[in-house]
């Protein structure tokens, strides 16, 4: 036992060591978009606060063709969101048993990409029909 | 055996990231992309229409959700992040964080309530 | 006869009596189609360098002692091909996130010790006298806990889990699924005893749902989902409380 002498390497880095774990952090990652939208929203409700003039302020920013790019960029931060968020899901939720078998894992992603569409085809259909 | 109080924040944090996988990128278009370039009326998306929307019970729920959700989704994973990338500061980031998601919480309640209904 | 097949074998290597830190040997084997990476350390040891160790028993992937990163993914030696690394170099290195004890061979005190605290055995619910017969099981019963039972202590899971090895506090992906076997078993009555630690900082709440540990399994236990459903749990529970008539 005197010469017993573990060696413990560093975990530096160690999620550029394996492509499931760029993965991983890319997902992670997507959540400080998350929280710009939301912080860039609540800024939007501040200012509606604030009356019409500050309110018009908020919405030029937005009309601003660096924010348009942003938007554009969150808009496909979010869709990555989605596809990993549904992706992990099977491992996350209990599983579902449907009629004495387990439902498997592609399935439940692709009921929840499912759901995503059309909750987010039925959410504007709903500002279409605010703005008819 | 010291109980974990990170169920609190792990709902928050489901809620908001089922929230923003479900209508996350919709939003996004509708708010940064179709309302600023007049693909709606300007009425939808102009003052009297958000304010409107708003002071609706149902709009202010929502608003309010989407807002504060998000803010607890985005900070419990960027909590954990920081301890991925080797940040171990613990109760530092845990405030920072935490912190950030419940300021923004009563901030945009307050707001909403004050705007009326 | 065709001219037998060689590849190159890299072995990360650590002698703590050298004193050295880990260091790279390489060695060019010959290989035929059904050689295991483990025959072919077996061949290195047996003619070219009897100092190289590692953990072996089976040879066909059921008592879990040969588990090692095979090309920086965690995979038991036995059940990996040369012929599907080719041409190689193939490169071996001792399970990650454990400290390495000689070669490739990890120091697994900490698993085994988490192990013991989980209580991996059947606390009966009720005590049965022998004339009362064994304790019956229905197929569904058996259905709710079986794949989590699959597990073979091979520690691959907790090579994949980055958690593990930026916190080795985490009671990590492998114990937990077994946590949950017995939890879920109709026999048992232990359940609250071990959800005290599913409820602690050790406990489930360190796992951000990389879900690399059941991709690793070799055999198909999910050890994410075991995880993952008693964070719903253990956060059910959190909340229940405070509920009227509740504790």
């Amino acid at each position: 036992m005197a010469l017993r002498r573990t060696y413990v390497r560093s975990m530096d880095g160690w999620w550029r060591r394996d492509p499931f774990f760029i993965h991983y952090m890319a997902r992670e990652a997507t959540a400080v978009f998350v929280v710009a939208y939301a912080l860039i929203l609540l800024a939007g409700v501040i200012r509606l606060s604030q009356g019409e003039a500050a309110f018009g302020e908020w919405l030029e920013g937005l009309a601003n063709p660096w924010s348009i790019a942003f938007h554009v960029a969150l808009c496909a931060i979010f869709a990555y969101h989605t596809w990993s968020w549904f992706r992990i899901m099977p491992k996350t939720m209990p599983p579902v048993v449907v009629g004495g078998r387990r439902l498997p894992g592609a399935a439940i992603t692709a009921l929840g990409l499912a759901a995503a569409a059309i909750a987010s085809a039925a959410f504007v259909a709903f500002v279409a029909w605010l703005a008819s | 055996m010291k109980r974990s109080n990170q169920p609190v924040f792990w709902v928050l944090f489901g809620a908001g990231g089922m929230l923003s996988a479900l209508l996350g990128a919709a939003l996004v278009f509708v708010t940064g992309i179709a309302a600023p370039l007049h693909w709606l009326p300007t009425r939808t998306m102009g003052y009297e229409g958000v304010l409107a929307f708003c002071r609706n019970g149902a709009g202010k729920a929502f608003v309010f959700a989407v807002i504060s959700l998000f803010l607890w989704h985005g900070a419990h994973r960027i909590y954990h992040s920081l301890h991925d990338l080797g940040l171990h500061t613990g109760m530092v980031a845990k405030a920072a964080c935490y912190g950030l998601a419940a300021a923004a919480t009563i901030l945009a309640a307050a707001t909403l309530l004050q705007l009326g209904f | 006869m065709p001219e037998p097949r060689t590849i190159t074998v890299e072995v990360l290597r650590y002698q703590p009596a050298k004193g050295t830190n880990p260091y790279v040997d390489r060695w060019t084997i010959p290989y035929t189609e059904d050689m295991s990476v483990l025959q072919g350390l077996q061949y290195i040891k047996d003619t070219l360098d009897g100092s190289l160790t590692f953990r072996w028993s089976c040879r066909m992937a059921i008592c879990g002692s040969c588990g090692m990163m095979i090309g920086g993914v965690p995979k038991l030696a036995c059940r990996t091909f040369l012929r599907d690394l080719a041409p190689g170099p193939v490169r071996v290195e001792a399970l990650a996130h454990f400290p390495i004890e000689r070669d490739l061979v990890v120091d697994a005190e900490d698993f085994v010790g988490k192990l013991e605290r989980i209580k991996p055995w059947i606390e009966p619910r009720e005590p049965r006298t022998l004339e009362e017969g064994p304790y019956t099981q229905t197929p569904a019963q058996l259905a709710r806990y079986e794949s989590f039972s699959h597990c073979i202590n091979c520690m691959l899971c907790y090579s994949a889990c980055p958690q593990y090895g930026l916190n080795p506090d985490f009671l990590g992906p492998g114990l937990t699924a077994l946590l949950h076997r017995y939890n879920s078993d109709s026999r048992d009555g232990a359940s609250a005893e071990r959800m005290q630690l599913v409820h602690s900082e050790e406990g489930v709440w360190s796992c951000t749902a990389v879900g690399y540990c059941s991709e690793v399994c070799p055999k198909q236990v999910d050890p994410a989902n075991a995880v993952n459903v008693n964070k719903t749990a253990s956060a059910i529970d959190w909340f229940a409380r405070f509920l009227p008539g509740k504790r």
